[in-house]
């Protein structure tokens, strides 16, 4: 057995069942052990879509993706997705070929200080030189990633080290680390003082963030809602911890939300933020959530708490643990006259649009999508004006809506997308991107021929990279930079070189045959929708 | 803005000063000065931070640095119960006749002569930084050829507060 083996037996001690990844000779020692494995390898075309696919599956699965890619440009490559992951606290392992480690520090061919180049991006980073260290640093590794505040971690590992012989394999049963331990289970003090400062509250909300989706505490969240009649609002990395219709959530806040769920957080005088990190884009005058009201911050991470806004109740731990401590709690309270009042709001501040109706409505086109879409399919949005017509116009029913929150990264909803079908088994996955994202990482199109992942595939083409020229709308007042997309690929054309079915839609006339043709089969479908290059999220 | 020492117990592994530092300067946090060293545990490095900041930013650096995966305990080091000391050392111009004069301020701060040359002295000196700041104070009618400051070594007084390995 050598170091690379023994690597594998790591992956398949973890139950790992796909490998994202590029191969280059650093980790061609990985890729060779690797056959004798039931693990799936996937090629992608480009090492940062191998850590978006990773990311992809990880939101699905519960547990850290996986990529492997070779040193120098391969690592530098995947930083992007590494810290697009480390945004949202996406848990992946990324394991990076290295030069010999005698070689190290002197400047090879394709060497790059890649644990140094990733240090602010990574929740922990490895670089192992003793090849008997492999199985506690793997062990140590899966369950950083994926415990307290999870994350990426990376492991590099120089070729003479996947080479050398190993003595003897024994996998870790349990983690012993002096340094980390992370709180999981919240202060039951606490958690009576949110109690008490219910039975007070009038005008109770919850602002529920990613954390939420991460810890699986959706059921545990609903139920706390339910119970005690508290609305519920969600930052951009919250949507889908509750249906979009159900009668207690009242949208997305931020500066892309809906008006009414900023109203109900800027009305209520208890607020209850948990796994959201009160950062610019959900609360852009942190100053103000603590205006006339009680802030109770929940986060597994304590430095989130009291970073941008100083709470009158912080609780450290998992939202899981302490949603399920807080269903067990009695309080008296009734907020029915707020719950009426927020149900007011919603009904007369619907955003009105004015659609072009030569072009497709890509409000009405994503609710159409929505309601056609399987209860449980998954929708990844990509960045852009796409993502904020997604965010605002997507029905999340018993599915998933995944996309790059805190990185932004255009090109995440294909590699995302598949990451996630491979994880969801049957489950309908669709990609929503616009033309500037798509050609981001249309060439993992080829990936998903090669590999025969049926993901769909939406793009709203407008011509032009749309955020970027709305807010030189705004700004310069229609001043025009770089934002232009001529010269963008025929995607009737493209599609039929990938040999994937093409569909295209016009304007909204044909929307419903249109879309019932792209969803009819479970098969690879590329749908480009023509958008008025003019129009606007706001 | 207020001064604040901190110290840590880290797990001894080669790139956790790095990591550390890497914070400070990412996060825009200062730091006046850091020492590290091993313990009488060699698994574990004791390291002491000097930093400055307002409340929150003070606050923040705490729990920022208690995140790292290498850390295994942050703790305030308060003035009232906490011994500080720092070394420097010294390189003052002093020919034949100046040197009675230098080395008669350093016998009142307790300072050695570690070195003496034809043209230059070298000091050694303990002491908290206030000290080290008025011994150089002192100095000021000769010439500093060369100063090197280690920054500060703390330690909290007692038994109360001593973290066990």
């Amino acid at each position: 057995m050598i170091g690379a083996d023994a690597v594998i037996k790591c992956l398949e001690e973890e139950g790992v069942e796909v490998v994202f990844g590029y191969p280059g000779v650093a980790i061609c020692p990985f890729y060779n052990s690797i056959l004798q494995s039931h693990i799936r390898t996937v090629l992608i075309r480009t090492e940062q879509n191998a850590a978006h696919a990773a990311s992809g599956m990880a939101r699905i699965m519960g547990k850290p993706g996986v990529c492997a890619v070779t040193s120098g440009p391969g690592a530098t490559n995947v930083i992007t997705g590494i810290a697009t992951a480390f945004a949202d606290s996406i848990p992946l392992i990324c394991i990076t070929g290295q030069v010999n480690s005698e070689l190290l520090g002197s400047d090879v061919f394709q060497e790059a200080d890649i644990t140094g180049a990733v240090e602010s991006f990574v929740k922990y980073s490895y670089l192992i030189k003793d090849v008997n260290e492999i199985p506690r640093v793997f062990k140590e590794a899966f369950y950083i990633a994926n415990s307290g505040r999870k994350g990426p971690v990376l492991i590099d590992i120089p070729i003479d080290i996947q080479n050398a012989p190993v003595r003897s394999f024994k996998y870790p049963e349990e983690v012993s680390m002096r340094t980390y331990k992370p709180t999981v289970k919240g202060n039951m003090v606490q958690i009576k003082k949110v109690m008490r400062e219910l039975e007070k509250a009038k005008r109770p909300i919850i602002c529920a963030g990613g954390g939420v989706l991460l810890s699986d505490a959706e059921q545990e969240l609903r139920d706390f809602s339910e119970k005690f009649r508290i609305p519920v609002v969600s930052t951009m990395m919250g949507i889908g911890v509750m249906p979009t219709r159900h009668p207690l959530y009242y949208g997305m806040v931020g500066n892309n939300g809906h008006p009414c769920a900023n109203r109900a957080m800027n009305e209520s005088d208890l607020l209850i933020m948990v796994g959201a990190r009160v950062a610019d884009r959900a609360v852009s005058q942190p100053d103000l959530i603590t205006y006339n009201k009680v802030l109770v911050h929940i986060d597994v991470d304590p430095a989130e708490i009291g970073k941008n806004v100083g709470p009158h109740i912080p609780l450290v731990g998992d939202a899981k643990h302490i949603f399920q401590d807080l269903d067990k709690q009695e309080a008296e309270c009734s907020h029915d006259e707020w719950v009426d009042a927020l149900d007011g709001y919603r009904r007369d501040m619907q955003v009105k649009r004015k659609p072009n109706p030569a072009y497709v409505d890509p409000a009405a086109f994503i609710t159409m999508l929505s309601d056609k879409m399987d209860e449980d399919g998954i929708y990844v949005a990509d960045v852009g004006q796409n993502q904020i017509w997604s965010c605002g116009y997507h029905v999340v029913k018993k599915g998933r809506f995944l996309t790059s929150g805190g990185m932004g990264t255009m090109g995440y909803s294909i590699p995302a997308a598949m990451g996630a079908r491979l994880a969801a088994g049957k489950k309908q996955v669709i990609a929503v991107c616009g033309d500037g994202s798509f050609q981001m990482s249309m060439m993992e199109l080829a990936t998903m021929r090669q590999h025969d992942i049926p993901v769909k595939i939406i793009v709203l083409k407008n011509q032009y990279l749309g955020m970027v020229r709305e807010y030189q709308h705004y700004t310069y007042k229609d001043h025009y930079s770089v934002v232009d997309l001529s010269g963008s690929p025929d995607l009737e054309k493209l599609s039929a070189a990938y040999d994937l079915k093409f569909l295209r839609l016009h304007n909204m006339d044909d929307a419903d045959k249109v879309l019932d043709k792209f969803l009819e089969k479970d098969e690879s479908v590329l749908l480009e929708c023509l958008v008025d290059p003019l129009d606007l999220v706001k | 803005m207020r001064k604040k020492v901190f110290q840590l117990l880290a797990d001894n592994t080669s790139g956790v000063l790095s990591r550390i530092s890497g914070l400070f300067s990412r996060r825009g946090y200062n730091i006046e000065s850091i020492t590290a060293g091993v313990t009488a545990d060699p698994r574990f490095s004791r390291i002491t931070i000097v930093t400055s900041g307002d409340d929150d930013i003070l606050d923040q650096i705490e729990k920022q640095v208690a995140k790292l995966v290498d850390v295994r305990d942050v703790k305030e080091l308060k003035s009232q119960d906490s011994v500080y000391r720092e070394l420097a050392l010294i390189k003052v111009r002093a020919a034949a006749g100046e040197r009675q004069g230098v080395i008669t301020v350093a016998d009142i701060f307790r300072a050695n002569i570690i070195d003496v040359a034809p043209e230059s002295l070298i000091i050694e000196l303990t002491g908290d930084q206030d000290k080290i700041d008025a011994f150089l104070a002192l100095l000021e009618g000769y010439e500093i050829l060369e100063l090197a400051r280690t920054g500060i070594a703390g330690l909290g007084r007692g038994i109360e507060n001593v973290t066990y390995l």
